[in-house]
């Protein structure tokens, strides 16, 4: 699709955006942009044996921001006509109180990246096609243990069409498709019952889903669920803890992810506030955020502000590098966006966020870091975690992991919190090994009120010393 | 759109929809509009106006079920959209259990007025919301000097939604909602600890005094200097009502006929026993006037009633959907809970906290997550350390952990201090002998 494609999509034409903006300026704001925006998005699931559900939504509007300095003023609307722009660009005028004269805007069209080719878009895929995936799915799971008692299998996927322009003449647009199978599963043994759950998620058309990792689906959601029968909780209190490689990258996200969003930073409340330039890590630790890995969930051709997106290096050779910015953090500490400025939808003002954070690979092996631990755990999956910005305390919920004992892998353990604080964790990380992995996994964000698709990576990595929920 | 436009988009949507194969339809027509002020430095940060409508329907048909949602109300992509979306469900595989809900389920009287719906609403100027969280602002901000940023915020709404079943019910809901409080972060060393307070009510004139407002949310970060974590080990763990919520949440999943059905409640095969202590009394009513969950009919059009969930420790009730009712064979309440009353205590915080010998008094959780199948739990929390009566100091970066279970029978007392600014009135918990691990 080029410009004239995404222009009749939304049925608007340059000039009824230059009036909107023309009535968002006059009150005299700086700067204004203009994000139009169509979802589409639809699920089915299969629960006691059979696809005997299906979900759909479509949202669809045009958000107007107005900057005044460091105020916004912001409206949507729902309903894209001249008329009904026109009025919430009034109303997001109003953050400003002067007189400033409209200079006419000549547009510039700016071509975005293309990170997630498909080969199908999801709108020609009908309900009739997914079916099969699950049918499939949930055969192989009951097939592949008697223990199994329940399946949950969903088939979500979505499409997103985003048109941006602003008041300097950018206007660019993104298509977005986002697929993802989600396989929950219980088992039951001697009256004990466990649950657990896999899933694979990403900017994929329904190509992705081969026969390979449907297959994959049922057998990853059955043997982490049977494992649990097993599992204990260790004792509570410090440890040595070992991240295994890929969605073990939580550990970045909580811990320093969120702190070097500049927002936090300009507003002086992150712990991560006047560090820039100082060593926080082991000459070893590499961490970026990267919003151009191709097809993972968390990347994006372009970000809501009309920005190029890149890989942004936070952390170089344990030195901090650089915050993550959107346009007002950007103008503030006088820098170039780094392309992180996002939305949830056109209802939100972007902020500074995260799209897949990593750390790069490290000098030692997996096998000499678990060699290496007296008494911990290593943690292996995940379902959430948190933070305080400023305290620093970051947390995250391990679902299932092992007992590390002198040196061994011994008992498995499930669902307990590890909590710890960002810098101080970041200082303790000892080891890094060079078996990098992204996760597969369907991450969300949370900020502010608006989820982000995210995505995050992890080599596998030791923490010297970190607090661990016991009993 | 007025209520007469919304019914008789609501007779075109089911009209469309039966044109097109739909033996039954449910669907809800809503629309909110209101205003957000972020105020930080001094200033407006971000002054954010609203104005939303959606159509959210439910089909059957041939008992083949699917659910859709669209905020494109135009008729005629609407047409298409109704059209797609029973082409759609008929791939589906038939469910005998799928279809509206029994009228005899929906409300006889639709006219009790539970006071959801504050008149004045449209009256209240920008800037007398503007100079109410200015008011939080300062409040907030003259605490102390080591105070590094106050971000105050106040948000309204006002909501009307329409509920048509092509089974005979049709419902009208109005409410109107304001949020107002503050962040606040502040200085201790390295870190910049933060807190907050926020209130809400349905009517703007039963806000209290926001100076306290600002206070509180100041008081709190200012109170987390030097915090850090204490030895591992059993202490009295008293959970301050505002942080509850936490609590409640784990305690309420297992209860849905859904989790129920799909084995996923460790809950389940548990009415009528003891699960937690007997100290334990929580009523589910629907009706309290100016209740932030207060309604005469749910999600489903089911008629709203006053549930007694647990009594003395024992369960009563689960939360049984029409669905996941019938599939059980149970009998049908409603799926979801609404306000949640919790029997108090006779001691008021402070006499709470005098009697501890060496207790943890929880002013939040933060993050960690339970697992509703087996029951098992483990949270971050931040508080304070008691030791004879008195706070000894400020803890943060600990766990609890433990099993559902276990936990609700060691609530050993309730405070007389419900909070009221949920819809979950649960005074202060005290439970005894519970595992904190830390240094």
């Amino acid at each position: 699709m080029n410009l004239n494609d995404y222009l009749k999509h939304f049925q608007v034409s340059e000039e009824i955006i230059r009036q909107t903006m023309k009535e968002a300026l006059s009150k005299g704001g700086d700067y204004c942009d203009i994000y139009f925006q169509h979802s589409i998005a639809e699920y089915i699931g299969l629960e006691d044996n059979s696809v005997n559900r299906a979900y759909s939504n479509i949202d669809r509007g045009v958000g107007i921001r107005v900057l005044n300095g460091n105020q916004t003023g912001y409206s949507f609307s729902e309903i894209i006509t001249g008329e009904a722009m026109k009025k919430a660009a009034k109303t997001a005028a109003n953050i400003a109180k002067h007189n400033k004269e409209f200079k006419r805007v000549s547009f510039q069209e700016h071509f975005p990246a293309n990170y997630y080719p498909i080969k199908r878009s999801w709108e020609t895929v009908g309900v009739d096609e997914k079916i099969p995936y699950l049918q499939q799915i949930n055969e192989k799971a009951f097939a592949l243990d008697k223990r199994i008692i329940k399946v949950n299998i969903s088939f979500t996927n979505s499409t997103t069409y985003i048109l941006f322009t602003n008041s300097e003449g950018r206007i660019t647009y993104d298509y977005q498709p986002m697929g993802q199978i989600s396989v929950s599963c219980i088992a039951e043994q001697n009256g004990q019952k466990e649950q657990n759950s896999f899933n694979l998620s990403g900017r994929y058309g329904i190509e992705f889903f081969t026969p390979e990792n449907i297959e994959r689906l049922a057998r990853e959601a059955v043997e982490s669920t049977v494992a649990l029968f097993e599992a204990g909780k260790p004792e509570p209190g410090e440890m040595e803890v070992v991240l295994s490689a890929g969605s073990s990258g939580i550990l970045l996200h909580e811990a320093i992810g969120h702190g070097m969003e500049a927002d936090f930073n300009r507003k002086e409340i992150s712990i991560f506030a006047d560090k820039i330039g100082k060593k926080v890590a082991e000459d070893f630790v590499t961490i970026v955020d990267d919003g151009t890995n191709p097809q993972v969930r968390g990347s994006i051709n372009i970000d809501d502000e009309g920005n190029d997106t890149e890989k942004t290096v936070l952390v170089e050779n344990g030195i901090m590098k650089s915050y993550l910015h959107d346009r007002l953090s950007a103008q503030h500490y006088k820098v170039k966006s780094t392309g992180s400025g996002r939305r949830e939808s056109f209802r939100f003002a972007p902020l500074p966020r995260m799209r897949n954070t990593y750390m790069l690979p490290g000098p030692h092996k997996r096998e000499e870091i678990i060699r290496s631990v007296k008494k911990g755990i290593i943690a292996e999956t995940f379902t959430n975690g948190q933070v305080m910005i400023g305290g620093g305390d970051f947390t995250f919920y391990v679902k299932s992991g092992y007992l590390i004992e002198n040196g061994k892998i011994t008992m498995p353990i499930k669902d307990i919190n590890i909590i710890g604080n960002g810098p101080e964790v970041l200082k303790n990380i000892t080891m890094v090994a060079d078996d990098f992995k992204m996760t597969e996994g369907g991450w969300t964000c949370g900020k502010e009120g608006q989820g982000v698709p995210v995505s995050m990576g992890l080599p596998t990595v030791k923490v010297s010393k970190i607090n661990v929920g016991g009993v | 759109m007025t209520i007469q436009e919304k019914e008789a988009l609501a007779q075109f949507i089911i009209d469309q929809a039966k044109k097109h194969g739909a033996d039954e339809i449910a669907l809800s027509l809503a629309n909110d509009r209101g205003v957000e002020i972020q105020f930080r430095d001094g200033e407006i940060e971000q002054l954010h106006e609203a104005q939303q409508s959606g159509l959210a329907m439910q089909i059957y048909v041939n008992h083949k079920y699917s659910s859709h949602s669209t905020n494109d109300l135009d008729r005629k992509s609407l047409e298409r959209f109704i059209e797609q979306a029973v082409l759609s469900t008929k791939y589906l595989t038939p469910d005998k259990y799928r279809s509206l809900p029994d009228p005899k389920l929906y409300p006889k009287d639709l006219n009790r007025n539970l006071q959801l719906f504050d008149r004045s609403f449209d009256k209240i100027e920008t800037s007398k919301r503007l100079e109410m969280v200015q008011q939080v602002y300062e409040a907030a901000k003259n605490q102390s000097d080591k105070i590094i940023s106050v971000a105050a915020g106040y948000s309204d709404g006002i909501m009307n939604s329409l509920r048509v079943h092509s089974n005979g019910f049709s419902g009208i809901k109005e409410s109107t909602i304001y949020t107002i409080g503050a962040e606040v972060t502040v200085r201790d060393g390295n870190a910049r600890p933060e807190d907050w307070y926020y209130v809400q009510s349905r009517f703007i004139n039963d806000l209290p005094d926001l100076k306290q407002i600002g206070i509180k949310a100041a008081q709190g970060a200012l109170g987390k200097i030097g915090q850090k974590k204490v030895k591992s080990g059993a202490y009295s763990m008293l959970v301050e009502n505002r942080a509850a919520g936490r609590l409640i949440s784990m305690l309420l999943s297992p209860l849905s006929a859904a989790a129920i059905q799909q084995k996923s409640s460790y809950l389940e095969g548990m009415l009528n026993q003891q699960i937690a202590s007997e100290k334990l009394t929580i009523v589910d009513d629907p009706f309290i006037p100016k209740g932030f969950s207060s309604r005469l009919y749910d999600g489903r059009g089911i008629a709203a009633k006053k549930r007694t969930i647990i009594e003395k420790g024992i369960l009563k009730t689960y939360y049984v959907d029409d669905y996941y009712g019938r599939k059980l064979g149970m009998e049908i309440n409603g799926g979801s809970s609404s306000n949640l009353i919790f029997e108090t205590g006779e001691k008021s915080f402070d006499e709470m906290i005098k009697s501890l010998n060496k207790g943890i008094w929880i002013t939040g959780f933060n993050g960690g997550n339970s697992n509703s199948t087996t029951g098992d739990f483990s949270f971050g929390i931040s508080g304070f350390l008691i030791e004879n009566g008195e706070v000894v100091q400020p803890v943060n970066e600990m766990n609890i952990s433990g099993n559902a279970k276990d936990l609700w029978k060691k609530l050993a007392e309730l405070g007389n201090d419900s909070y009221k600014w949920s819809s979950r009135h649960v005074p202060s918990l005290l439970f005894e002998d519970i595992v904190f691990s830390g240094m």
